[in-house]
């Protein structure tokens, strides 16, 4: 075996080699200069997402358990972006006094999450599939309960562990059906073999109430606000963007490529749990105060609206699912971004405490309207394109009514969203989140969310080569 | 550069322009020059268009640019205007500028309430100068949103409700709309070939008639919501009333109307048989917007109120007179949208102005104004009679061209509507008549509006120039008339098809 072939798994190695320097390096240094692991790491792994983008051989590893594609790669590079600005964000709450001898840990967990995913992503069986879902997952348990000092911290990370165990117990359970069904884990064998029968039926259920944990789908979705609330915000935004992300992009792919001989029979049930989520999750998010839990509402109802992308099967529905999922990246991130720089310099969590904040923070403000718009979907910015095409490949597949439903969905959205730039516009407060001015690297962060929210919309080529690379990818 | 681009672009470079300034001085400087620069360029495109026309260009859009956007969804940034088009930019441009100097003295936040405003012209220009639904229907929104800030800044009284309610029934017209555009552009190539969103390429095919009996009530409603359709026009007297001065303008006098020009541009245009089908069912709703906002602008005490509801009146007369469908009828639409456009606008500035007085606006708390504001007391009168449609100003003749149109109609159900509508013009009278003689005239009644000043220079500027405009209409309608009729042809080709006249 030409030990050359291994370079497909480039983005896999590489983040391998970061976990392990990172921990070598933490070792190798003493407990005063702690502080400077933040730094190197963040180096390090800038100059991995930046050598994710050479463009390399592309092809299948271990007879076709591993597969990788433009696609998979373009995916894996999405991610590192975002776990970059993550990061990047997370540099002031690391540099704290009571973070400072766990900072090796945050880099490692989410290094290894990250592993785990772009596993998922390249899998050519259902076998990596679930080790990489495990190995995604179980750090993020971690991660969760990282502030062990506090309850809510911990409560996250165990009701975070409950429930992945669950909804991979029931995954499995899903898979093993399948696999009764057709006598193979190897995706092209299954594709081949699946018939809408029964016993596929029940296993693919399974499967999709299994990722619906994941990706928290309504009914699926009860981990999430409590979870996102509990864990420390620059968990919680991985957890909301990263995990979502990498999470909506298996999903995806599997139904795409390995169901997609079944498609009537997954389209009724995408088409349930989409408007579901997006009705549910809309009006769960009208009645919250805490930023953290209205985010996660927010997230769930985002997810809903990818699903309708989903069920525009095709090379359009994949390229909507990917571009959104791209635009949502930076807009995510900007808005948790501005979330984390506050709750870092005042300690306010609460929609209300926000209130007045453009007098002391104007740019701030202006930065989480221009999030909170591009999550709405309000033009001119990239959340408008995003949702724009996600129901295309809704309306292209005729589901109009679908498409009716999602974008009064959107502007029930709207209400919240607005309430929070009310908040910082419009109520008057005696005693406003005093001016602070964030870090470096924060600013650093912000400035990329922003760059990302206006450019991704109006720059059609970025759509043009998800799309181009979508259809080889289905082909 | 396209000088239609040019009419997107002068706004953004102002609003760049005034991020740099300090503080009111430089931000009300620098709009004014950015829009005044914008006012001479349409006026320049206005003799453009009027030339090529002269020289026998008769070519359906003029000006147009074609540029590829997202060409696997054959996304196009398509421009190009006809006459009215043009119009209804002339009329954008007059208002935008007008509006600047009714807001010459916003102390409060006054770059951002620039920037916004600007901002939300940018929307409207975008708009009419799209001929292609994707980039039209961007703009559309774009137009929409900061009305929210707005309002819920700058407004006045119950001002965070009325902002949340207007942006989220507009948004909701907007997703209507938007289940419409995609309805036209899937059934865009029946026969099979490229999908489109140009709107040129659209009306050049027929969409199959089952979509179009679905597809038409969204779009027809999501523009509909925008032009105060009955019932869906309770944001209108809530949001006018609570917005500043110059938001109500621009929003009464032009973004009321991109609804009408939607309505007109996109349902009508691209869905007749549809349009001709379900007309009757519209007919009577906007009849009833008509007749019900005239009813209502008797009730009020409130001088905004009052204003607003007589929009919801007026802008309905436009929707009733656009499902008219034949030349005359439309015709008078768009006149009424242009004629109403700065009639309402003028309202509004002189509104503010007064409001910004007498700190009232409640009618039964004024009297006589007339002697310590002669200046604006004439503008408000000249207003007035043009709203009652007075002939010799603007209203008059869309009125008169609507009702001629609309008597066209041979049969009973349009002949009734007619006489319903047109006895909107009755009510309109009492309730102008009735505010001008209790505010304007008679005794002065509060002791402290004594010794009011009048208007300001930049006052009369913002007046006057929407004062000439309108009485350019009402003593030369005919050359707006012609470029209209002239523009109408294509639409009246795709109508003259299915309607058996």
């Amino acid at each position: 075996m030409d030990l050359g072939q291994f370079l497909l798994m480039r983005h896999e190695l590489l983040l391998t080699l970061a976990a392990v320097v990172v921990l070598i390096a933490e070792v190798s240094t003493s407990d005063k200069n702690k502080a400077r692991l933040i730094p190197f790491t963040i180096g390090l792994f800038a100059l991995i997402t930046i050598i994710g983008f050479i463009p390399g051989e592309t092809g299948n590893l271990f007879g076709g358990s591993y597969q990788s594609s433009q696609l998979t790669v373009f995916m894996k590079n999405i991610l590192n972006i975002a776990v970059l600005i993550v990061f990047l964000q997370a540099e002031g709450w690391l540099k704290k006094e009571e973070n400072l001898n766990k900072i090796s840990e945050y880099f490692i967990l989410t290094i290894s999450t990250l592993i785990g995913m772009n596993f998922m992503i390249s899998a050519g069986d259902f076998l990596i599939f679930y080790i990489g879902l495990e190995t995604a997952t179980i750090p993020i348990a971690g991660l969760a309960a990282f502030d062990k000092y506090k309850s809510q911290s911990a409560e996250a990370g165990i009701k975070l562990i409950l429930s992945s165990a669950l909804s991979s117990g029931i995954l499995l359970f899903g898979l093993s059906m399948i696999y009764g069904a057709t006598g193979s884990i190897y995706f092209a064998d299954v594709a081949a073999n699946v018939k809408p029968d029964a016993l596929i039926a029940l296993g693919f259920i399974f499967f999709v109430s299994g990722m619906g944990f994941k990706i928290s789908l309504v009914p699926f979705h009860f981990w999430t606000a409590d979870v996102y609330e509990g864990a420390p915000i620059n968990v919680t935004s991985y957890l909301s963007v990263v995990s979502k992300g990498a999470a909506a992009f298996i999903f995806t792919i599997i139904l795409f490529t390995v169901f997609k001989n079944i498609v009537d029979l997954w389209k009724p049930l995408i088409y349930t749990l989409a408007v579901f989520t997006m009705t549910l999750a809309n009006l769960f998010a009208l009645r919250q105060d805490n930023i953290k839990r209205f985010l996660a509402f927010s997230s769930i109802a985002q997810a809903g609206f990818i699903l309708l992308g989903v069920i525009g099967a095709g090379e359009l529905g994949m390229t909507s699912v990917v571009y959104f999922v791209l635009v949502y990246v930076f807009t995510n991130l900007g808005a948790f971004g501005v979330v984390a720089a506050i709750h870092n310099a005042s300690g306010v969590e609460t929609i209300s405490g926000y209130n007045g904040l453009y007098k002391t923070n104007p740019k701030l403000s202006l930065l989480m309207t221009l999030s909170l718009f591009s999550l709405a979907g309000i033009p001119p910015v990239a959340g408008f394109f995003g949702k724009f095409f996600l129901f295309t490949a809704a309306a292209g597949s005729g589901y109009f009514i679908l498409v009716l439903i999602a974008v009064l969905n959107a502007t029930i959205s709207l209400y919240y969203y607005l309430k929070v730039v009310r908040a910082m516009f419009i109520e008057k407060n005696d005693g406003p989140i005093p001016a602070f001015r964030s870090t470096n690297a924060m600013r650093i962060a912000l400035i990329m969310c922003v760059a990302g929210i206006f450019i991704i919309g109006f720059a059609s080529d970025i759509f043009e080569y998800i799309r181009n690379i979508s259809i080889l990818f289905l082909n | 550069m396209n000088i239609l681009t040019l009419h997107v672009v002068i706004p953004i470079l102002t609003i760049i322009a005034i991020l740099f300034t300090k503080d009111l001085k430089g931000a009300r400087v620098v709009s004014a020059v950015g829009m005044g620069v914008q006012l001479i360029a349409t006026a320049v495109l206005l003799f453009m268009y009027l030339g090529a026309r002269k020289t026998g260009n008769m070519h359906e859009m003029l000006f147009t640019a074609d540029y590829t956007w997202f060409k696997s969804l054959n996304i196009h940034y398509f421009i190009g205007v006809d006459g009215i088009a043009v119009a209804m930019l002339c009329l954008t441009s007059i208002v935008v500028f007008a509006g600047i100097f009714a807001s010459w003295e916003m102390e409060y936040l006054s770059r951002e309430f620039f920037i916004s405003l600007i901002l939300l012209a940018t929307g409207v220009y975008g708009f009419f100068i799209s001929l292609d639904l994707f980039t039209m229907f961007l703009f559309y929104e774009l137009a929409v949103i900061p009305m929210y800030l707005l309002i819920g800044i700058w407004g006045t009284g119950p001002k965070e409700s009325s902002a949340m309610k207007l942006t989220l029934m507009l948004m909701g017209g907007s997703a209507l709309l938007m289940v419409g555009i995609f309805g036209i552009y899937f059934n865009s190539a029946p026969d099979g070939g490229q999908l489109t969103f140009n709107i040129i390429e659209i009306s050049k095919i027929k969409i199959p008639v089952e979509a179009q009996r679905f597809f038409f009530p969204f779009t027809f409603i999501g523009f509909g919501i925008l032009g105060a359709l009955f019932p869906f026009h309770t944001w209108s007297p809530d949001g006018h009333a609570s917005a500043p001065t110059a938001v109500s303008m621009l929003h009464a006098g032009v973004l009321m109307k991109l609804g009408g020009y939607g309505c007109f541009r996109v349902a009508m245009f691209l869905m007749p048989e549809a349009a001709n089908e379900m007309a009757w069912f519209f007919i009577i709703l906007t009849t009833i917007s008509v007749v019900y906002g005239a009813l209502g602008a008797i009730w009020q005490t409130d001088l905004k109120f009052i204003n607003a509801y007589s929009s919801v009146s007026h802008v309905g007369l436009v929707l009733v007179a656009l499902l008219m469908l034949n030349q005359t009828a439309i015709d008078g639409a768009i006149i009424q949208m242009i004629s109403h456009g700065l009639m309402t606008a003028l309202f509004f500035a002189l509104i503010g102005m007064i409001y910004g007085r007498t700190h009232t606006r409640n009618i039964n708390e004024m009297g006589g104004l007339m002697k310590v504001m002669p200046f604006l007391a004439v503008v408000y009168m000249i207003a007035g009679l043009a709203s009652l449609g007075l002939p010799g100003l603007s209203g008059f003749v869309a009125e008169m061209t609507i009702f001629v149109g609309a008597f066209e109609h041979h049969d009973m159900f349009h002949r009734v509507v007619t006489v319903i509508i047109a006895s909107s013009i009755v009510i309109t009278a009492v309730y102008i008549l009735r505010v001008v003689g209790k505010i304007l005239l008679g005794p002065i009644i509060d002791k402290h509006h004594e010794h009011l000043p009048d208007a300001k220079w930049f006052e009369k500027l913002s007046t006057v120039t929407l004062v000439l405009a309108i009485a350019a209409i009402g003593i030369a309608p005919l050359w707006l008339s012609d470029t209209i009729i002239a523009s109408l042809k294509p639409v009246m080709a795709k109508l003259a098809m299915v309607i058996p006249f």
